[in-house]
Order: structure tokens, then sequence, then C-alpha cells
């Protein structure tokens, strides 16, 4: 197949299939600062692979013009692991929402961290349940009313930044679908780290839980004079804050994963079944 | 009359040299040009508990365990309580230590009353040599050639010099003490014969001989009874052939980094036993729905629940079958012996790439743990298969991941082909890979998915009947049990009774054409297996609608030949 050689524009990672999500969404925002930051980029999309648990924003792969896998509800990181360790050269994006990654699929996510594969996360973070129709989320603010929390929840929240950072994550962000510019600029810097890169983004669902005003008011970028590679500092920011800070908490250089399993890359042997056998002999 | 096929048991507390005593005398055996069979069992806690071991040794192939023990060693009292019953009523030999066990009378049987624990502490201030004592004490009353053992030895500890010599001296120390302490007075010589280049494995060493000729690059497991060794061995091979293993947080991740792999384009497995396969199974679904290839060992054990994680139960016949939600293609293959399990992986991987379906491969706890000595395979004679991929044309003309065809395979793009991209779903999807219509889809895409079914199905071969060319009673058995059933129906057709078996390899799809010419040409057919409910004899009557005999055990241990010998006998003779 002749490749194209010209420069790689946003659209050219647009599938032609239309999201199915409601208008207003926040993952709108995030699936355009994904096109936007794969053509700042330049990454071809056949290099991509987008994959995906189950949730509303879980299906972001069949609109993107890259490869992808819409796997099981909260199953993306093992099949982003599967990927990347068998194909260090892709690039893997795993992306989805609260429940998937911090509920059913919270058991994977701290491995993922801590081993340090070369990939990035996107939670698609709307504190509630979309798909199901409103119930609450593992990420919903304690006294949350929803479908399945008629009286309020009494669930204390969990925090995807401060896990991430306490799993042993190597970049740690958090954006915001409101602030769509800085989205991208986060992504590209996601992609780009040298390890697991976590960015959880807040993004409201118009339909069950609009906190498009809510965030408007409180959001505030990290300040200037954080020191990113200052773990403590970074966990200190992450902790509960009047204001919801954006931006990058925390970047680390550290093995990745991917390369220390594959250590022997450069002396590796053809594998001789004949002398495999031999051993039993 | 000497004797050289021999049914050893030795018996005694887990931790203190059981396996390791059979482990070493096995492979001497082997050395010197014998055929060996094992089997092993040991408490599922980490020390302590009763373990045995057995080994049968011949100068013929060897199917099966044996019925009973000629020679028992009881390392201390339980071991003799648990087993006398089982020793062979006319030659039977006990070895024991006289500190440990005062035997009741046995009139015809052999008793070597032999002082291990003294020797190994007292002679030698060697506590933790005792099995090495006892293996030498074997060697020198059977007539083991002791180089064989040193040999064993000295590659075992090499790399140890002191240890090594202590377990040098403590051979010698047993070898010496049969010499010259005891009085030969049974009919067994274990002389060494032609020696012939043949291999010991057990069946998870080669599973993952056979997995890794077919290909396989990737593993992902997680550590689970009686599948580990599998990882392990992995661990150890893959990293240095441009693969890697992966062990994995829990049996999801196993199998869904092994999915995520294959997507990308690299055969890969993950085994694991029944507990495991419960939690794989979500993703089984998955597999068949998104046509993406993966092997999944599933070395059964006794469940349900934890059961018994080091006892053997052929019981995940229907979950291998049926588990999950939904219908989805998947192909169940059960290998037969260890020798089998290598050829059968092989096969399982050819047939999850060409069929692009999850291959469900089921070993059990007798057979991943068990050895046997084979004949090194004709490596000449592995086929491997590698997936369809689109060619060029397909991809510039608006490639279809799931084209309907003929066959029900579709060509498959791998990441970083141009033009190839594609989502796996699991929602169902049109040829495209498209969710947005999917009653349409569906319609069209179950039977597309079951077609590779069919199509592999017309392509399957007969499984080799043996037996009595007029048989009126038919054996249809599978998996492990294999051995045992081939020497019950051996020694009955020796008999003149009419008896003939088959043993199918691939259980789903069935080659259901040759089963069904088997089953006319019998009056009566009857089905072994390790379970309570009739697995497979539920199977196959739901199949082809015949009533059968059926042959259950479910203690947590496999066949003898004789307790399937005996119930043909009894159909034989109309009881």
């Amino acid at each position: 197949m002749v490749v194209s050689t010209m420069p790689l524009t946003a659209k050219d990672y647009k599938s032609e299939v239309k999201p199915t999500w409601c208008p207003g969404c926040g993952d709108f925002a995030v699936l355009s600062a994904t096109f936007k930051a794969l053509a700042d980029l330049q990454l071809r999309p056949e290099q991509v692979v987008v994959v995906s648990g189950i949730g509303c924003s879980s299906r972001i792969p069949y609109f993107c013009n890259t490869y992808g896998i819409h796997s099981l509800h909260g199953r993306a990181l093992p099949m982003a692991t599967g990927i990347k360790l068998a194909r260090p050269d892709l690039t893997v994006l795993a992306m989805g929402g609260d429940g998937d990654l911090f509920s059913i699929g919270a058991g994977h996510f701290p491995h993922a961290a801590r081993r340090n594969l070369d990939i990035l996360v996107v939670c698609m973070d709307n504190q509630t349940y979309g798909l199901t129709k409103a119930q609450y989320s593992p990420t919903s603010f304690v006294g949350h009313k929803s479908k399945s929390s008629p009286y309020g929840t009494v669930e204390w929240p969990m925090n995807p930044v401060l896990l991430a950072l306490a799993a042993g994550a190597s970049w740690v962000a958090r954006g915001y679908s409101g602030r769509p510019k800085q989205l991208q600029e986060l992504i590209v810097e996601g992609v780009r780290h040298r390890g697991f890169a976590f960015l959880n983004v807040q993004s409201p669902c118009t339909e069950f839980h609009n906190t498009y005003n809510y965030y408007d008011a409180r959001v505030q970028d990290i300040p200037k004079d954080h020191d990113p590679t200052d773990y403590l500092s970074a966990v200190r920011l992450a902790l509960p804050q009047e204001k919801t800070l954006l931006g990058v908490f925390y970047r680390s250089e550290r093995p990745v994963y991917e390369e220390q399993v594959r250590a022997f890359e450069k002396v590796k042997v053809e594998f001789d079944p004949d002398e495999f056998l031999s051993r039993y002999g | 009359m000497p004797k050289s096929e021999i049914v050893i048991r030795l018996g005694g507390e887990g931790g203190e040299g059981v396996i390791s005593t059979g482990d070493i005398f096995t492979l001497a055996s082997a050395r010197t040009g014998y055929h060996v069979f094992t089997f092993r069992t040991y408490p599922a806690e980490i020390k302590g508990g009763h373990a045995w071991y057995q080994v049968r040794v011949g100068p013929r192939p060897v199917l099966s365990m044996g019925d009973q023990v000629d020679v028992l060693v009881a390392f201390n009292l339980e071991a003799y309580e648990k087993h006398k019953h089982l020793l062979n009523k006319e030659e039977g030999v006990l070895i024991y230590d006289p500190d440990e066990v005062t035997p009741e009378p046995h009139p015809k049987t052999v008793l070597y009353p032999i002082p291990f624990n003294r020797i190994a502490r007292q002679d030698l201030n060697f506590v933790r040599g005792k099995n090495v004592v006892v293996t030498g004490v074997l060697a020198g009353l059977f007539g083991l050639d002791p180089s064989s053992l040193t040999g064993f030895i000295t590659q075992r500890y090499k790399r140890r010099a002191e240890l090594l010599d202590q377990n040098l001296k403590a051979l010698e120390a047993g070898i010496t003490y049969a010499l010259k302490n005891l009085t030969k007075a049974d009919p067994y010589y274990l002389t060494p014969t032609e020696r012939v280049g043949r291999l010991v494995m057990s069946g998870n060493d080669a599973i993952v001989a056979g997995a890794l000729t077919a290909g396989c690059r990737f593993y992902a497991g997680y550590p689970i009874t009686p599948a580990s060794e599998i990882l392990e061995l992995m661990a150890q091979t893959l990293p240095r052939i441009g693969g890697v293993s992966f062990q994995a947080e829990d049996e999801m991740a196993a199998i869904g980094s092994v999915l995520g792999a294959s997507f990308a384009g690299v055969k890969a497995m993950t085994a694991t036993s029944g507990p495991g396969l419960s939690l794989m199974t979500e993703f089984m679904g998955w597999s068949g729905m998104a046509e993406v290839p993966c092997v999944i060992v599933d070395a059964q054990r006794a469940g349900p629940s934890t059961g018994m994680p080091t006892k053997l139960e052929q019981g995940d016949l229907n979950h291998a079958l049926f588990g999950g939600h939904g219908e989805f293609p998947r192909i169940v293959i059960a290998p037969g012996s260890v020798e089998d399990a290598f050829w059968q992986i092989i096969n399982a991987f050819n047939l999850a790439e060409k069929y692009q379906v999850p291959v469900i491969f089921l070993s059990d706890q007798s057979l991943s743990h068990r050895t046997e000595s084979l004949l090194k395979p004709d490596l000449s004679k592995v086929q491997v298969v590698d997936r369809l991929r689109p060619d060029e044309e397909a991809l510039e003309n608006g490639y279809q991941r799931f084209a309907i065809t003929e066959t029900g395979v579709s060509p498959m793009a791998v990441p970083g082909t141009p033009g190839g991209m594609y989502v796996a779903p699991g929602l169902e999807h049109d040829e495209k890979g498209h969710v947005d219509n999917p009653l349409a889809s569906h319609e069209k895409m179950v039977p597309k998915r079951f077609r590779k079914l069919e199509t592999l199905q017309k392509e399957l071969e007969a499984p080799p009947r043996y037996g009595a060319s007029d048989a009126r009673i038919g054996v249809i058995g599978w998996g492990s049990t294999e051995g045992a059933i081939r020497e019950a129906v051996e020694r009955c057709v020796a008999k003149g009774i009419k008896v003939a078996a088959i043993h199918p390899k691939v259980l789903n799809p069935l080659p259901e054409k040759y089963i069904e010419e088997f089953i006319r040409s019998v009056d009566t057919v009857i089905v072994p297996e390790v379970n309570y409910t009739g697995q497979f004899a539920r199977y196959l009557r739901s199949i082809f609608g015949i009533p059968v005999v059926r042959i259950n055990k479910w203690g947590g241990l496999p066949f003898t030949a004789g307790e399937i010998q005996r119930k043909i006998e009894e159909v034989a003779n109309g009881r």
C-alpha cells in the first residue's frame, strides 16, 4: 500500500464512525485533543493502538482511524500490556472511564503503573456511570445522589491522581474537558513520556452529572513554582484541595518495563527445538 | 525368574525427599535404557503432609502407572500404613526404616529393613542426604548402573562442591549398604540394557517444548498448581529467544495480555488450572467474538472452588466446551500422553492461528506432573501454520477485517500495516468491525464465526482405532487416561474379549463422522473418565443419542489399567 508522505493532520486520525456520545459530552474534547496531539506528534495511524474497556468513553477506539481494541469491562490495561510487550514499536493509548479503570478494572491499574510500561492511560472521569444511566461511580463525591444512591453515596471517593502516584506511575497529570488546548498539550507530553503516563481528565457527563459549572469555577493550573520531579510535593498537590488543579503533577525517569523484559534482545538466539529437547536426554 | 518390569512406590513426609528420590531413580533408569512412567502426588502444603511417588520401569513401553506395587519404600509409618494393601501379593518387596516402621507379618513379601535415618544422621552426618541414601539402596538392590546415578548427581550439584561431595558419599553409602547387608531375595533386576537415547519429560515440559516449536513467543500466566512449571520454564526460555514471558497480576490479566499480544501479531499462550480458567472465561468469549487467536492450557485439578490443588480430576471438560455466556466457537483439545502433549500443543497453535479462535488445551495434574520416557520427537514432521493476512488488494480497497467467507476465516491485519486499521470489538459488528447495526450483523456473523468449526470438522482425521477388529465393546476415552485405557484394552484382547477403543484428541468439534462409525460398529460403549458426573459420557450422549456405560473415578488419583480392565470384563460377561 502506498503511504502518503504529506504531514498528518488531526483529521487523518478521525474514523468514518460518528461518535455515539450525547451533545456536550466532555469526551468530545478528549477525542478532538487526541487527534490534534497525534498530529502534533506526527505518528503514523497504523503505528497507534487505542485500547479501551467498556463504558461511554470506552467507545473511543471506534472513532479513531488507528488500530484499536474495544475489550471487556475493566480489561483495557491487560490488553495494552500484551500489545506493548509484544510490540514495543507501537504507540499504545489505553483510554476509558472512571468506572472501567477504577472500579471493575482497579486491580490492574497499580500493576501497570508500577511496572512502568511505556503507555499513556487517559481516564475520562465523569464521576458517574453513563452507559448504564446514572449510577454512582468510584470517583463520585460523598453525598452524590444517583439512581443507585438515592439518599446520597456514603463511599469515600477514589482519587485517581493520588492512586497513580502511590502505585508508581512515572508521569501523572490532570486535565479538564473545558480546557481543550491544555488537554492536547498534556496528551502530547504523556505520549512523549518514556514510561507509564497517567492523565485524569475531568470530563463532565451533560446527561447525568453535569459538572461544567462546578469545574469551571474550581479549576486552576498547578502553581508555576511546583517542581514535577519532587514526588512529595506532587503527592501534596494531589491531596483533596479546594481547587481542582490542572497540569503535570509528577514526572520522573525510570527504566521502561518492556525494555527490561527484553533485556536479551541484542543477544537473542533463534529457538532450536532440537537443542531444547536434548536437555531432557 | 528375574523380572525387569517393576512398579516402585515411595511414600513419606512431604519435603523429606520422596519426590527427589523418585526423580533421580527414574532418570537413572531411563539413562540405562528403560522405559519409565511416573506419578507423583504431594500435599498442597510446602512441608509436611503425605507425599508419594510411583515409578513403573520396564524394558518395553510403559503405558500407565501400574496396578499393584512391587516395591514399597516406606520412609515412615504413615507410608507403610497407607500403601501396604497395594503390595504385590506374590512377589512384593517392602523397604523400610526399622526405626520408623515395625511391619506386621507379610508371609510372601521380601522385607529389607534399612536404617535410612541412622545412616544419614550418624554415619554421614548429613540428615538431608536420606533421599540419596535410599536412591543408592535401590540402585544396589536392583543392579542399576551406579555411573548413571553419579553422573546425574554430579550434574545437579556441579556448582556446589561441598554438597556434591556429601551427596556422592550418601549414594555410595546406600549402594554399599545394599550390597553388604542385604541378602537379595526378590526377583527384580534393572541390569543395563541397550542404551537408547530417550528423553524423560513431564507433561508441562512437553507443553512448553511444543508451544515454542509452534512459534509461541508470548506467554503470560499467574502461578497456580499444577501449571506453574509452564510459567517458570517459559520465563527461563522466552527472553533469550526474542520472546516475552509475563507474570500477570491475575488470570484475567494473563489472558488479556495474551490476547493483546496476539492482536499485535505474536503467537501467544497462557496456562492455568480450573480456578484460573473460571477467571479467564470472560476473555474466552471476547476471543471468540473478536476472532483473536489464543491458546489456553488448563492443567485440570480436582475442584470445585480451590478443591484439591495437587490432585487429579478431569473435571473441567464442561467448562472448556460450554463455559462462558453467549455462543462462540472454540476448539478443545486434550492430549493423551507426554509425547502427545508435544504434538497436540503444536496442533492447538496451528488451529488457533488458522481459525482465529480460542483453543482450550486440557491437560491435568496427572499428565502435567508425571514424567514419561520417549524418543525425541521427529522434528521433520513438525508443521507450523500462521494466520491468514490480508493481501495488498484487500488493504487498498476498504479492508474488511471480518469479511464473510466460505470457510468463515477472514484475513487478519496486524498493527503497523497501513490500510489495515480496524477495531477488535467485543460488541457485535459487521464486516468492517462497525458496531452500529447489531441486529443485522448478528444474523450473519454468528453463522460466519461458527462456520470456522464446520470447516475444521471436515478436515479432522479419524482417531486411530485399536483392539479387536470384530469388537462388540467399544471404549471411548479422552485426555490423560489414554495409556491406562490402552493397556486395559490390550489385556482384554489378549484374553479373547472383543473390545476396541478410540481416543479422540480434538474434543470440540468432534470428528463426529468417525466416532459415529465406531459407535455403530459395536454393541456397547464404555466411557472411562476421572470425574463424578461423566462429562464426556453425557457429551457423547447429547450428540449421538446413545446409552453409554460409564466408569468414573473421583478420588483424586488416576485410573489403573486394572480398574478399566475389570469393567470391560464385567460388560463382556454380561454384568
